[in-house]
């Protein structure tokens, strides 16, 4: 088999498998909150499927799978069923670029991630910027005052946030000098977790806006403004059913997924350990590929669970204290933090 | 390989652009807008400029067409109304598109002739600036002019937009 064969399957192979990970990952994300909230809100939460309701994701899906799949008259249709589509394909769109584990090369081929992009880092804002078009179709083609209004707080949401999470990036690659995340994980691991960009790299501030933004983004808790229930009954998805409401839910959960992905690799040094490059690698081959991987995947959770945790303590913010807050204090702020990781890499170079 | 995709990319983007102009529903041309900036990227990629590729996504895909759909949610628009149309703009405006055209391709097709190939504006392909570094030491030190002055510009355009939106007497 030629070089370009081998290729083509070793990347179809990685796509299918990171997508099936990827993908039950959603579903227990969802067990996850549910469990936790509970906990939060003194109660079990989900507990009668199965041991402590570990197949309770298994019974949703068959249940989003059985309902009726209703198109509502007086919508738009072509956009009413490709809306859930955009919004699903953005969010399995950035998986692609995100490295899980070390650069381990087998037969040419990167095996832990599925494809090393010069410009990773600029791939995931774009892909991020996209999937407005995913909820805003969805609100406007649905024909509905209640979809429309969560659909405009939606898009203008995701324009004003993302800026200020694309400028608290900016410090990061300064240190870096690359668009690369495998160079920037690199860059983190060198004194362990006192070069993780969160501590010396001196970027907790890009840290904090980051996470701000990123909920934003995502559309969670404390700005989850566009599927407000007591405003909106559910905002841009109030006409979808079946498994076109289910493709928003997996759009949601996964963007979670990614968005911790994400920081894990941009703030917390990656699939590195504790203890980074100080310690030599192990040599045996099995623990070399699959500890840096148990690594990411415990960061990448801590991060979920930090974001279920905020969704079950804050309260919701008011609209105007939304815009408020991302105009004019998170940006100016990613700014000031430009600035000054200049001029700290200007004074020590 | 790489014929293939331009081909594919290349016909996304033309039946894009065609269908912009068919479509009555202004959320429809905006659309085949969006699908005529994301094959042009794609074509950048397989040009190997990488920067360019994902900045014609996040700018115009995703940064200005989005305001575009936004502006046609927010205020509703409805199905464009046909009219006749100007005998000028047919009797004058298909000759000019012509000509126009013909101009383009024959200065196009010159050019090509005279260099070689594989370069483009005599900068060989594999050239491309792929890092961050080598694409902002041509911004900020080459090129500092014409960028400085890229962003004034734009710092105008906002002072005008603010201007002309301030509503007189609100505080």
């Amino acid at each position: 088999m030629s070089i370009f064969w081998i290729f083509l399957l070793l990347s179809i192979l990685k796509v299918v498998v990171v997508l099936v990970i990827f993908l039950t990952s959603v579903a227990y994300t969802v067990l996850l909150e549910r469990k936790l909230v509970g906990r939060i809100q003194n109660r079990w939460g989900p507990s009668r499927v199965g041991p402590f309701g570990l197949l309770q994701p298994l019974v949703d899906g068959a249940k989003l799978f059985l309902k009726e799949d209703m198109i509502p008259a007086g919508v738009y249709t072509p956009l009413y069923l490709l809306a859930p589509l955009i919004a699903l394909g953005c969010s399995l769109l950035s998986i692609a670029v995100i490295p899980f584990g070390e650069p381990i090369v087998w037969h040419g081929v990167r095996l832990f991630e599925i494809a090393d992009l010069n410009v990773g880092l600029l791939i995931i804002l774009g892909v991020t910027s996209i999937s407005v078009y995913g909820i805003a179709l969805a609100g406007w083609s649905s024909n509905n005052k209640y979809s429309l209004l969560g659909a405009l707080r939606s898009s203008a949401q995701m324009i004003s946030y993302e800026l200020a999470l694309g400028l608290s990036l900016v410090g990061i690659v300064l240190r870096t000098g690359s668009l690369s995340l495998t160079e920037i994980v690199r860059v983190q691991n060198v004194h362990g977790i006192a070069s993780w960009n969160l501590f010396g790299g001196g970027q907790f501030i890009a840290f904090l806006i980051y996470l701000t933004a990123a909920y934003a983004e995502t559309n969670r808790a404390p700005f989850d403004l566009p599927e407000a229930e007591t405003e909106l009954t559910g905002g841009y998805h109030t006409e979808y059913s079946s498994m076109k409401f289910a493709m928003f839910f997996m759009a949601e959960y996964g963007n979670m997924i990614t968005v911790g992905c994400v920081a894990t690799l941009l703030f917390l040094g990656g699939w590195g350990s504790l203890m980074g490059d100080l310690i030599p690698p192990p040599q045996n081959f099995f623990l070399h590929a699959v500890m840096p991987i148990v690594w990411f995947v415990a960061k990448v959770f801590g991060f979920l669970f930090l974001y279920i945790w905020v969704r079950g303590t804050l309260p919701r913010f008011r609209y105007d204290q939304l815009m408020g807050y991302g105009w004019k204090y998170l940006v100016p702020v990613a700014m000031l933090n430009i600035v000054g990781t200049s001029l700290a890499m200007a004074v020590f170079p | 390989m790489h014929l293939i995709l331009f081909l594919i990319f290349a016909g996304f983007c033309l039946a894009g652009a065609v269908n912009l102009l068919l479509q009555t529903h202004p959320i429809n041309s905006a659309l085949s807008l969006i699908v005529v900036m994301s094959s042009l990227a794609v074509l950048y990629l397989l040009l190997g400029a990488e920067f360019l590729a994902i900045a014609q996504i996040i700018v115009y895909a995703g940064a200005v067409m989005v305001l575009f759909t936004f502006v046609v949610m927010l205020l509703n628009v409805g199905e464009e109304e046909k009219t006749h149309g100007s005998k000028v703009a047919k009797i004058v405006g298909f000759p000019a598109i012509f000509v126009f055209f013909s101009v383009i391709t024959t200065v196009l097709l010159e050019a090509q002739r005279r260099l070689d190939m594989l370069k483009m504006g005599g900068i060989q392909l594999s050239d491309a600036m792929t890092t961050i570094r080598e694409l902002s030491q041509v911004l900020f030190t080459d090129m500092l002019l014409p960028f400085e002055l890229t962003s004034v510009l734009i710092l105008i355009a906002i002072l005008g937009a603010v201007a002309l939106a301030r509503k007189e007497g609100h505080s």
